[in-house]
C-alpha cells in the first residue's frame, strides 16, 4: 500500500491530509490504485513513472498529454488531456503523445486566405464526410468537424475563430476516418487570418515610424541618465490613466 | 462547485460587488496604490523572498560569496551529469556540427532559428521535450507594447523600471520598450491574431505597474497562439533548421581559448550522451518553477528546472539577480487538482477584483506582481482574512463576475475562453462566481547575465528569454516577458547568426567541468544532487525509495530520481 500522503505530490502543499479514497485504474493495461481526485497525470506520477513523453504545460496548454480511455460498461472511446482529466473507478487509459502526421511547408508570403490554398497545402480536407467525430474527440471540446467544413468553403476567418482553443494534441486526426490533420489545418487557417485578414491597425504603423524618426530618442536619454532617486520620483508621481 | 461551508463567503463577496462596481465604473482606483514605504513594508514582511532560509550563499562558481535562492545554490553546488574523460571521442569527433545551436524550442528559441535562417545562417535547435514544450506556451493574459496612442515606449521603460526597483539593466529596458511595436506587428506578419477594436486598432488594456494601457492581447491564448505560429513557422524551413527534441542540453563545450563552441546532449529516450560543435551557441532554455522554491505550486511548465543557468555557470558565466523569484499573485488554489494553475493577470487588466473572505478590497488591483503577492500573503496569514480551502490552503477570491457588468455580457466567455475552460470541468463557473486564488511560483526574474548585444561574458555564448538576467531587475512586470522573449530572442538570432559567419572555434573540450568538481570539492561542498535536474519527481516518497535500492550506478545520483528525495513530500 502506499501511504496516503504520498498523494500529495504534484503541486501540494505540507499539510495532513485525511486519507484519500482510492480507486482502481488501467494505466496501459495494467492495474494500479490511485487517489480518487487524481487527474490522469498524477496518477501515473503516483504509480510510479516519471512522465518523459505525455506530461508538458500540465495546465491544459500544449497538448503533450492526450489520452483515450474507456470506462466500465461503457463502449465508447473517450478522450481527455491527461493533466486536467480526472480518473474514475475502472478507468481503462493510454497516453497517446505523438500523432503521425505530415505538416505542409508554405511560405506565408506567397498565399492567399481563400480555398486554393486549402485545395493545395491540405487536399486531404476534401475528403471529410461529415461524420463529427473529430469534433467528439476533441478534448477542448471545439466544433472541429465545423472548421474542416469551413476550410472545404475557404472561409478562413471561421477556421480561425472555431480553431482558436486548439491544443494540437492531434487526437481528432488520429480518429478521423478520413485521415485529415485538422490541428494542421487549423494552425494554417488561424496564420492566413493574422496575416492577411485582421484589420489594419494605423495606430500601429504611426508608432513604429514614430520610433524610426527617433521621436523618443531624447526623452530615452534623459530617464537613461538619471539617478535611482530622480527616478523613483517620477514613477511614483506619474498619472495612471484610468 | 464551491463546498458548502464557503457558501457564506460567496455571499459576503455578492453583497459588496454592487458598491465595487460602482467604484470601478467612477474612474478612480478601487482601493489606494502604494507608496514606496508601504510596497517595501509588505515585501519585507510577507514576501517570500525575504523570508528566513529564501537565500544560501553559493560557495563555488562566478557569483562565489553571492547570497542567491536556496535552491538555485543547491542546483549550483551540484554534480554534472557527465564523465568528461568518457566523452573525449565524441568531443574529437562530435555527433553533430551547426552553426548555430539553439538551447531551448521555447519562443526565444523558435525566434533566434526563424532569424538565423533569414541571416542565411543554419541552425539546430536541442530541446528537452517538444518544440514548443515551454513556459511561452502558457502566457495566457497578453504583451506589454507601446503601441497606444496615449502611450509611449518611454512611460513603458518607466513603468518596467519602476517595477524592478530601478535595478534592472538600463541598456535592456531601452531595448525590450523601443522593440515592443516592431514585435507587434512582426508577429503579425507571422500571422498572429490580436486582439482588435472595431476600427483596427489594437486592443489594450491594463497589467499590474502599467500607467497606460498597454497590454495587447490574443484572448487568453497568447501563449498558444505566438508559440504555435513560431513553432509553425520553424517547421517551415526544414532545410535551414534542425530540431532535436527530448535532447536536452546538459554542459556546455569550450574551446581552448575558452570559447563556448557547442553543449552536450542527453538523449531521454536512449540515455546517450551527444555532442554538437556549434560556432556560436544560444542558451534559451527558460526558467525553475519546477524547483518549486520555498515549497510553492507553480505555474510552470514541466521542464522548467533552471538547467542553462547551471550549464553556464558551471562553463563560467556570471548570474544576475538570481536572489529573487517571482510568485505570480493569482495561482488558483481550490479545486485542489488545479492548485498552482496561472489565472491570468488580464482578469484584473478587465476589473477583476481582489477581495477577502468579507468580500473587502485590500489592495490596489494591479500593483506591481512581487507587491501583490506580498499583500494577499498578508491577507490569508497575519489578517486572517483568508479563505480555507479544505486542503490545507488558503487562498483570497478573485472576482471575475464583475467583468460582465463592466464590459458587457458574453465579454468573459469571449475574453477568457481558457479561464472558463479550466474552471468549467470543475462545475465552477466564473462569469456567476469568483475563483479563489493564491500566489504561485512563475518566473525566474534573473538569470545568465547579458548585455545588450545578448552576450554573456564567455565569447561565443547568447543568452535570450528567461535564462537572462538583467532585464526585469529583481521583478518582472506582467507582460514584458512575453515582450522579452520576442525581443530578446530575435536580436540573439541576428547577432549569435551573424557571429558565427566569422568565428573560428577550436577543438572542443570539457576541462571547465573537471574544475568545477574540484572547486567544489577543494570548498568542502558535499552533495547528492545531479544537475540540470532536467524534469521534476513527483513520484511518491516510498516508491522512489524501492527505484533506489537497485544497485548499480546510474539511478542513484540520477537527477530525475534524486531531485527531490531529501525536500520532504510537499513539493
Amino acid at each position: 500500500m502506499k501511504s496516503a500522503k504520498a498523494e500529495a505530490h504534484g503541486q501540494t502543499p505540507a499539510g495532513h491530509e485525511p486519507q484519500p479514497r482510492m480507486v482502481t485504474v488501467l494505466i496501459m493495461g495494467k492495474r494500479h490504485t490511485v487517489p480518487e481526485h487524481a487527474t490522469i497525470m498524477r496518477a501515473i506520477e503516483y504509480a510510479g513513472h516519471q512522465i518523459i513523453r505525455g506530461a508538458g504545460c500540465r495546465e491544459g496548454f500544449c497538448g503533450a498529454c492526450g489520452t483515450i480511455y474507456r470506462l466500465p460498461g461503457d463502449y465508447k472511446i473517450h478522450t481527455g488531456l491527461a493533466c486536467t482529466t480526472l480518473v474514475k473507478e475502472g478507468m481503462s487509459l493510454t497516453q497517446v503523445p505523438a500523432v503521425p502526421m505530415e505538416k505542409a511547408i508554405y511560405d506565408l508570403e506567397k498565399l492567399t486566405p481563400d480555398v486554393t490554398t486549402i485545395q493545395q497545402l491540405y487536399p486531404v480536407v476534401f475528403r471529410c464526410v461529415a461524420c463529427n467525430t473529430c469534433s467528439k474527440a476533441c478534448p477542448q471540446g471545439l466544433k472541429t468537424m465545423d472548421y474542416i467544413q469551413a476550410a472545404m468553403r475557404g472561409d478562413i476567418a471561421m477556421i480561425m475563430d472555431l480553431s482558436f482553443d486548439c491544443v494540437a494534441c492531434g487526437l481528432c486526426a488520429l480518429r478521423c476516418p478520413a485521415e485529415i490533420v485538422q490541428h494542421k489545418v487549423g494552425i494554417l487557417g488561424r496564420r492566413l487570418y493574422g496575416r492577411y485578414l485582421s484589420k489594419h491597425s494605423q495606430h500601429l504603423d504611426d508608432r513604429i515610424d514614430e520610433m524610426h524618426a527617433g521621436k523618443f530618442d531624447a526623452e530615452y536619454a534623459t530617464l537613461m541618465s538619471m539617478a535611482k532617486d530622480e527616478l523613483s520620483k517620477l514613477y511614483y508621481a506619474r498619472d495612471i490613466e484610468a | 462547485m464551491y463546498p458548502e461551508y464557503m457558501a457564506g463567503s460567496l455571499k459576503a463577496v455578492e453583497a459588496t460587488r454592487a458598491k465595487r462596481l460602482e467604484l470601478a465604473k467612477s474612474g478612480q482606483p478601487v482601493f489606494t496604490p502604494m507608496t514606496a514605504e508601504e510596497r517595501q513594508d509588505v515585501l519585507n514582511k510577507f514576501h517570500p523572498d525575504y523570508a528566513p532560509g529564501a537565500l544560501r550563499t553559493v560557495r563555488i562558481g562566478p557569483n562565489k560569496g553571492e547570497e542567491l535562492t536556496t535552491e538555485v545554490t543547491e542546483i549550483l553546488e551540484a554534480h554534472s551529469m557527465v564523465e568528461p574523460k568518457l566523452m573525449d571521442i565524441h568531443l574529437t569527433k562530435p555527433d553533430y556540427e551547426t552553426d548555430l545551436l539553439i538551447i531551448g524550442g521555447g519562443g526565444a528559441g523558435c525566434w533566434a532559428a526563424i532569424e538565423a535562417a533569414r541571416n542565411g545562417v543554419k541552425s539546430m535547435i536541442a530541446t528537452k521535450l517538444r518544440m514548443g514544450d515551454a513556459n511561452t506556451m502558457m502566457s495566457e493574459g497578453g504583451m506589454q507594447a507601446a503601441v497606444a496612442p496615449a502611450d509611449s515606449p518611454t512611460r513603458h521603460y518607466l513603468d518596467a523600471i519602476g517595477g524592478g526597483h530601478f535595478e534592472n539593466k538600463p541598456e535592456l529596458v531601452k531595448i525590450l520598450t523601443e522593440d515592443g511595436p516592431e514585435v507587434v506587428r512582426e508577429l503579425e506578419k507571422l500571422g498572429v491574431i490580436w486582439d482588435k477594436m472595431d476600427d483596427g486598432s489594437m486592443q489594450v488594456l491594463h497589467g499590474g505597474g502599467t500607467s497606460r494601457k498597454r497590454m495587447v492581447s490574443c484572448r487568453d491564448y497568447i501563449g498558444a497562439i505566438i508559440m504555435r505560429t513560431l513553432m509553425d513557422e520553424v517547421k517551415n524551413h526544414p532545410d535551414m533548421i534542425t530540431v532535436r527534441e527530448f535532447e536536452p542540453a546538459v554542459e556546455l563545450l569550450l574551446d581552448e581559448k575558452g570559447h563556448c563552441c557547442g553543449a552536450v546532449l542527453y538523449s531521454l529516450d536512449t540515455e546517450q550522451f551527444l555532442t554538437v560543435r556549434a560556432k556560436s551557441t544560444i542558451i534559451t532554455s527558460g526558467g525553475f518553477g519546477r524547483l518549486h522554491i520555498r515549497g510553492f505550486a507553480t505555474t510552470n511548465h514541466y521542464g522548467a528546472t533552471g538547467d542553462g543557468l547551471v550549464m553556464a555557470y558551471r562553463a563560467g558565466a556570471k548570474l544576475k539577480f538570481m536572489d529573487s523569484v517571482q510568485y505570480h499573485p493569482t495561482g488558483a488554489v481550490f479545486p485542489e487538482q488545479i492548485a498552482g494553475f496561472l489565472i491570468t493577470e488580464k482578469i484584473r487588466g478587465a476589473g477583476g477584483q481582489p477581495v477577502n473572505k468579507n468580500g473587502e478590497l485590500f489592495v490596489f488591483p494591479r500593483e506591481p506582481r512581487d507587491v501583490s503577492s506580498a499583500a494577499i500573503i498578508r491577507e490569508c496569514t497575519e489578517r486572517g482574512m483568508g479563505i480555507d480551502t479544505g486542503a490545507s490552503r488558503t487562498g483570497i477570491w478573485l472576482d471575475s463576475p464583475i467583468i460582465d457588468m463592466l464590459h458587457g455580457e458574453g465579454y468573459t466567455r469571449h475574453h477568457f475562453p481558457a479561464m472558463v475552460r479550466q474552471f468549467g470541468q470543475f462545475g465552477i463557473d466564473i462569469v456567476k462566481d469568483p475563483m479563489l486564488i493564491f500566489p504561485s511560483l512563475h518566473y525566474q526574474n534573473g538569470g545568465v547575465e547579458i548585455d545588450g548585444q545578448c552576450q554573456t561574458n564567455i565569447p561565443g555564448l547568447f543568452v535570450a528569454g528567461e535564462a537572462s538576467g538583467g532585464v526585469h531587475g529583481r521583478n518582472r512586470l506582467m507582460g514584458n516577458s512575453v515582450l522579452d522573449y520576442n525581443v530578446f530572442g530575435r536580436r540573439a538570432g541576428k547577432i549569435a547568426s551573424e557571429f558565427s559567419k566569422t568565428s573560428k572555434i577550436g577543438k572542443p573540450n570539457l576541462d571547465h567541468v573537471v574544475r568545477y568538481a574540484k572547486e567544489m570539492s577543494d570548498a568542502g561542498v558535499e552533495s547528492d544532487l545531479v544537475a540540470p535536474v532536467i524534469l521534476p519527481s513527483y513520484t511518491p516518497e516510498d516508491v522512489k525509495l524501492q527505484q533506489l535500492a537497485r544497485l548499480g550506478n546510474t539511478p542513484a545520483r540520477h537527477s530525475m530520481l534524486r531531485s527531490r528525495i531529501s525536500r520532504g513530500d510537499h513539493k
